[in-house]
């Protein structure tokens, strides 16, 4: 797969500046790498070729090969050397390319960082933090395109983190390596080159909060990740047609912010879950399941559920967006809980 | 070890320490049998009898400072690294006084101050945590070593030959034990292994490798040493295949059909225990009567471990949760 490689932005003065995720995700982890030296990077192509998707560009340049570590292809290897090194001391950073490739380190991520702590009787905290890339819509094909996120919030002892906005990819590294237990980061395939202005005055984010992206009324639209961007437009579109929609923006997958939710929908008492895995055992599902069980009588509509169609996500461009949740699909069964009929698009939701 | 040079009555008693250790191993798991015919004990439990000299001859090659990542296997490795036999009964009796408060059983023992890091229960799933612990030796520059037990099956798991190439790659301090006892659980090496010569398999790294005859505590801890001393000297890791054997089951569930019973006679006669009290005995360094008198100093260690586990606490139901993440103001700096 191929990157832009975008060399860094001489960082400016205070105030709020132009930069991309791909660039704030970089500055994060210098500056983590900069303010300890128990932490370091491990993956594979993290220094000389400068990560997959040029996240990690001239980092080794100013940290040298040991805190740059390239790895070997061994997943399982250098993910459970990571929760090795944690266990001995260190703050290590292991990227992995993609989520797809994560299921090679399974055994390490479920058996090992997210249990010892657990099965030690408290003895071994496992502070290791893990990125990787998730999600389809590059045209990459089934397995470049997973989007298994969810999987992973199924796990006790893991916290989910899924950086939508340039802020939280410059500010969730930080309380993620202050976390005593193992942190999975999860940064959407197609977020690394959105622009924006990144606010001079954010700090670290508030990792035990769900972020009210946009207010609104009518519906809620429950979202993360990579379909934040698409959850935003569908309010756009639904604000030109009169509905009024909040979007919620998870950030956390684990814990789920069960509070900023429910507020959330005890408001518009109308849901939307917008979610890029498959619809069945998905989180979107378990959203739902929590909203059925703390919100019933808060609910004027059925929660409706946008989710990736239960295929491997295909190569073809017209089938891969069908496939996936789309702001049309949004738009339609956010109009389906206020009682509009949805235009006809042909694009299932 | 063994030099002519040292003290022969430090030689003695040396030996006589191995026996020792070997043979706590031994009746502690033999208590560890009839406690769970009593039901005392749940769950799997799989028995190291016939394996001690390896636990203990390798154990010798350690300090305190170092690392030991084991298996599901363990009672051996973690009574010779120090962990108290009454924080393992109690863990086994799934008690609040065990060495993993009743969250591991015998299957994961874990003691984070003796550097102990369990009792992993994934074949092969150990080794690469063992490459991390002695990977941060290495980049603080700590001199210490990271010691990885790990079974013959593991050579058929990726987990092993990714950290086999990892440890060699980066060079990593950490010594590799392979206890190859002939069998994944009930197939027989021959039936899981292309090629049955893992000493010369792990070599294919780039690592130094050797085969060790795993019955004889001696030999192994003289393997052991040299190997350590290798890894210290920052020789990279260092793979030792210790030949040996488990004369039970593979577990309490195992009903042992897919060994033939002469085979297993044939090993009891290369027992690592009785085989060392042996030549004690001939040395004339054991008496009838000081094999006695340790055999009864040992029952009644087990006997207090048992009678703590017995009457220690259970874990409360309302501290199930406990220990899933840690607690807010543990958090590290």
């Amino acid at each position: 797969m191929t990157a832009t490689h975008t060399p860094d932005a001489t960082p400016a003065a205070a105030s709020d500046r132009k930069t991309t995720y791909r660039e704030a995700m970089r500055e994060a982890l210098r500056e983590a790498l900069r303010a300890d030296d128990r932490v370091f990077l491990m993956g594979e192509d993290v220094g000389r070729y400068g990560g997959c998707f040029g996240v990690s560009l001239g980092l080794l340049e100013e940290f040298g090969p040991d805190r740059i570590r390239d790895a070997p292809l061994s997943e399982s290897a250098f993910v459970g050397a990571g929760i090795g090194a944690a266990l001995a001391g260190m703050r290590p950073v292991v990227e992995i390319m993609t989520v797809n490739f994560s299921l090679l380190a399974l055994d390490q991520i479920l058996n090992n960082a997210a249990t010892l702590l657990h099965m030690s009787g408290g003895q071994l905290p496992v502070p290791i933090v893990i990125r990787m890339t998730t999600g389809a819509g590059r045209q990459l094909a089934a397995q470049h395109s997973h989007s298994l996120e969810g999987w992973y919030a199924h796990i006790p002892g893991l916290r989910v983190l899924a950086p939508a906005t340039l802020t939280d990819a410059r500010h969730m590294l930080a309380p993620a390596l202050a976390d005593p237990d193992p942190v999975l980061i999860f940064e959407h395939g197609s977020l690394y080159n959105v622009s924006g202005d990144l606010p001079a005055d954010a700090g670290p984010v508030d990792l035990d909060h769900a972020a009210v992206r946009r207010p609104g009324t009518d519906v809620s639209l429950i979202t993360y990740g990579g379909s934040l961007p698409k959850a935003l437009a569908a309010a756009d579109d639904l604000a030109n047609g009169g509905i009024s929609a909040e979007v919620v923006d998870l950030r956390t997958l684990r814990p789920l912010d069960d509070a900023t939710i429910g507020d959330s929908v005890a408001r518009t008492h109308r849901a939307v879950v917008v979610d890029e895995g498959w619809r069945t055992g998905s989180l979107a599902a378990e959203i739902s399941a929590r909203l059925a069980e703390q919100h019933f009588y808060d609910l004027d509509a059925p929660v409706e559920r946008v989710c990736s169609a239960e295929v491997p996500v295909p190569y073809a461009r017209r089938l891969e967006e069908a496939a996936l949740p789309q702001t049309d699909g949004i738009v339609a069964a956010a109009r389906r809980t206020v009682g509009e009929p949805a235009p006809a698009t042909g694009r299932p939701g | 070890m063994s030099t002519t040079r040292t003290r022969p009555n430090r030689q003695a008693a040396h030996r006589l320490a191995l026996l020792e250790s070997m043979l706590r191993v031994r009746r502690f798991e033999e208590r560890c049998v009839e406690l769970y015919s009593a039901a005392r004990i749940r769950g799997f439990m799989h028995l190291y009898i016939g394996e001690e000299a390896v636990a203990v001859g390798v154990n010798e090659a350690l300090t305190d400072d170092d690392a030991v990542v084991s298996t599901y296997r363990e009672h051996g490795h973690a009574l010779a690294r120090g962990v108290p036999a009454e924080a393992i009964m109690a863990e086994m009796f799934g008690k609040a006084t065990g060495c993993s408060h009743g969250r591991g059983g015998s299957m994961h023992l874990f003691d984070a101050e003796r550097r102990f890091y369990g009792g992993n229960a994934i074949v092969a799933g150990g080794l690469p945590l063992a490459a991390g612990l002695a990977l941060a030796d290495r980049m603080t520059g700590r001199a210490r070593i990271t010691c990885c037990f790990f079974g013959d099956g593991a050579f058929a798991e990726g987990e092993f030959h990714e950290t086999a190439n990892l440890a060699a790659l980066w060079q990593l301090p950490v010594l590799l034990v392979c206890e190859n006892n002939l069998y994944a659980m009930g197939t027989a090496l021959v039936r899981h292994q292309a090629q049955t010569d893992l000493a010369l398999r792990a070599a294919g790294y780039g690592m130094a490798s050797w085969a060790v005859d795993g019955m004889d505590v001696l030999a192994v801890e003289d393997a052991a040493r040299r190997a350590a001393e290798g890894v210290r000297a920052g020789n990279g890791p260092h793979f030792l295949e210790m030949r040996t054997y488990r004369f039970r089951a593979h577990s309490m569930y195992d009903s042992d059909r897919y060994r033939d019973k002469a085979e297993i006679e044939r090993w009891k006669e290369r027992d690592p225990v009785e085989g060392l009290a042996r030549r004690l005995r001939e040395a004339k360094e054991l008496s009838d009567k000081a094999r006695g008198a340790l055999e009864d100093r040992l029952a009644a260690e087990i006997d207090r471990a048992v009678a703590a586990a017995e009457s220690a606490p259970e874990e409360p139901v309302e501290d199930l949760l406990k220990y899933v993440t840690s607690p807010v103001e543990a958090s590290p700096p």
